[in-house]
């Protein structure tokens, strides 16, 4: 487990977000230190997407602070914030579905010099030799499997310090789901700090350093994965009792 | 035989002329996802930009285009950053509305610079022409400048679109704003972008268009963005290559239409077939059918 020394890698203070009328985060504040893998859980609807959704820019807080290596990032917009070092790997995996599996590869790496992509895109084969295989099809031709793969080559494509996974396992094939969780472990293990947003939370705490529980727009929970895994709240209501 | 020939011919030639306007609207309503009903004034703007720089500052035909276009791309990129930019979250049919409003704004400034007199566009392009069958078969230059013009353009947009970092980037953009954004594109560049390219081809468009129908007048762009606005669903919209053949195919309609069945009738023949064309196609010759995700 981690020390926390000097700055979090990523500081998330008190952030409210709204959509129109609706207040979906009040008032979230938790942080990421380098080399950890933290895990946001909680039920549907709690705000886990949302509040990944406000660090990685998509969404605006209406208050609160967002800092990234020690230097906020509210309000400079998504397309910035991927430069500095953060990839977010969103909900549903969202691939570009009509374009190549390399060119959505590409488009990954959008924010970096032109003579640096072939390397990464041959990091990017090596970990995933399903997606060279695939290299000329159109993504939209892929299972869903090969999609998540792809969607989390894409996102590494930006060579991120910090990487977020949005429900990485979702409508997955328990089978694969192992397989996507053996990848994040190793894409940890290679030195990328992780922040897992899942459903699944037995699978999320089984590989977390840390872990905030989330309850309609406010952290309820937090702990090392280990304490949050023996909460009985936290049994009760996500792990089946 | 030979009539038909010059019919085709002339069909192919307006049908060109529609499918580079058509460009513009479905590259625009790719990425944008709104119908930029300014399109055709654009058209008429670069069309009166290309006619004053020949008539009163003397300049070359080419520069003039070149002039046309520069205009028209400003013009373009200007009216998306005021008009529609800040409606990005608005209701599609306030962006409808507005740009209605930026059409009607375009002629009636056009109307205060040039008045409604016509103005007689100069024959640029008029440089001699081909004679075939004898000379029962006349193919002037400026026809083959626009089919020619046609295909370097399609060629251009094919490999921009396919090849270059940015044409890619325009693609992602259309094809999800918010996957897009997280690559680290910058969404509102990039639409700027596709406003630019298409306002420039709709100045070759506008130069093009009255070289062969030379009467030039705030109106000029409304009849034919109207068509290219129909080429381009006939296509499928959101389709470069549909474009191009929706273009083609009504120019083809349109001319034959009016030669072989009704003179009065061809622009109501031109529609009928788009009816019947999207009654068994939804999505237009070559739209994808879209999946709304719920």
């Amino acid at each position: 487990m981690s020390e926390n020394v000097g700055t979090p890698l990523l500081k998330v203070e008190d952030i409210h977000v709204y959509y129109g009328s609706i207040h979906a985060i009040k008032g979230i504040s938790f942080e990421v230190n380098e080399g950890e893998i933290v895990t946001l859980i909680g039920a549907n609807g709690a705000g886990k997407s949302t509040t990944l959704n406000t660090v990685s820019g998509l969404l605006k807080p209406r208050m609160g602070m967002i800092s990234f290596k020690g230097e906020s990032i509210v309000g400079i917009g998504a397309s910035r914030i991927v430069a500095k070092g953060m990839a977010l790997c969103p909900e549903g995996r969202r691939v570009f579905q009509q374009m190549t599996v390399r060119e959505n590869l590409e488009m990954g790496g959008f924010s970096r010099p032109k003579e640096e992509i072939p390397a990464s895109l041959e990091d990017v084969f090596k970990r995933f030799p399903r997606l060279k295989e695939r290299e000329k099809q159109v993504a939209g031709t892929l299972s869903g499997g090969e999609q998540q793969m792809l969607a989390m080559g894409r996102a590494l494509m930006s060579k991120p310090k910090l990487l977020m996974l949005d429900e990485p396992s979702m409508g997955l094939a328990p089978i694969l789901v192992e397989q996507i969780f053996d990848i994040i472990k190793e894409l940890h293990a290679a030195g990328v700090t992780i922040l897992l947003v899942e459903q699944n939370a037995q699978m999320a705490l089984s590989i977390a350093d840390r872990a905030y529980v989330l309850g309609t727009g406010k952290i309820t929970i937090s702990g090392s994965a280990g304490d949050v895994l023996a909460d009985d709240r936290v049994r009760a209501a996500y792990l089946g009792g | 035989m030979v009539s038909f020939l010059r019919f085709l011919i002339n069909g192919i030639s307006l049908g060109s002329v529609y499918a580079i306007i058509a460009l513009g609207y479905t590259m625009v309503y790719g990425i944008a996802k709104m119908l930029n009903f300014a399109h055709g004034d654009v058209i008429m703007v670069g069309a009166y930009i290309a006619f004053c720089a020949m008539q009163y500052l003397n300049l070359p035909p080419l520069l003039s285009v070149l002039c046309a276009m520069v205009v028209c791309t400003c013009l373009g990129v200007v009216i998306e950053g005021l008009a529609y930019r800040p409606l990005r979250q608005a209701p599609k049919l306030a962006v409808l509305i507005t740009a209605i409003g930026v059409s009607y704004f375009l002629q009636n400034t056009a109307l205060l610079i040039w008045s409604s007199n016509p103005k007689v566009f100069p024959s640029v392009f008029s440089v001699g022409q081909i004679k075939l069958f004898d000379g029962n078969l006349v193919v002037s230059s400026e026809t083959i400048l626009t089919i020619a013009a046609n295909i370097v353009i399609m060629v251009a947009l094919t490999l921009f679109t396919g090849r270059t970092k940015m044409g890619k980037a325009m693609r992602a953009v259309s094809e999800d704003k918010g996957a897009a954004e997280l690559m680290g594109i910058n969404v509102n560049r990039t639409i700027s972008l596709t406003f630019a390219i298409g306002s420039a081809l709709a100045a070759i468009a506008g130069v093009l268009l009255c070289s062969a129908y030379p009467t030039l007048q705030p109106t000029t762009g409304s009849m034919p963005g109207i068509k290219a606005f129909t080429a381009a669903v006939f296509g499928g919209i959101g389709s470069i290559p549909g474009a191009m053949i929706g273009g083609l195919l009504l120019g083809v309609i349109e001319i034959l239409g009016k030669a072989y069945i009704s003179t009065e009738l061809g622009d109501a023949l031109v529609f009928a077939v788009l009816i019947i064309v999207l009654l068994f196609k939804p999505a237009g010759l070559l739209g994808k059918p879209v999946n709304e995700k719920v």
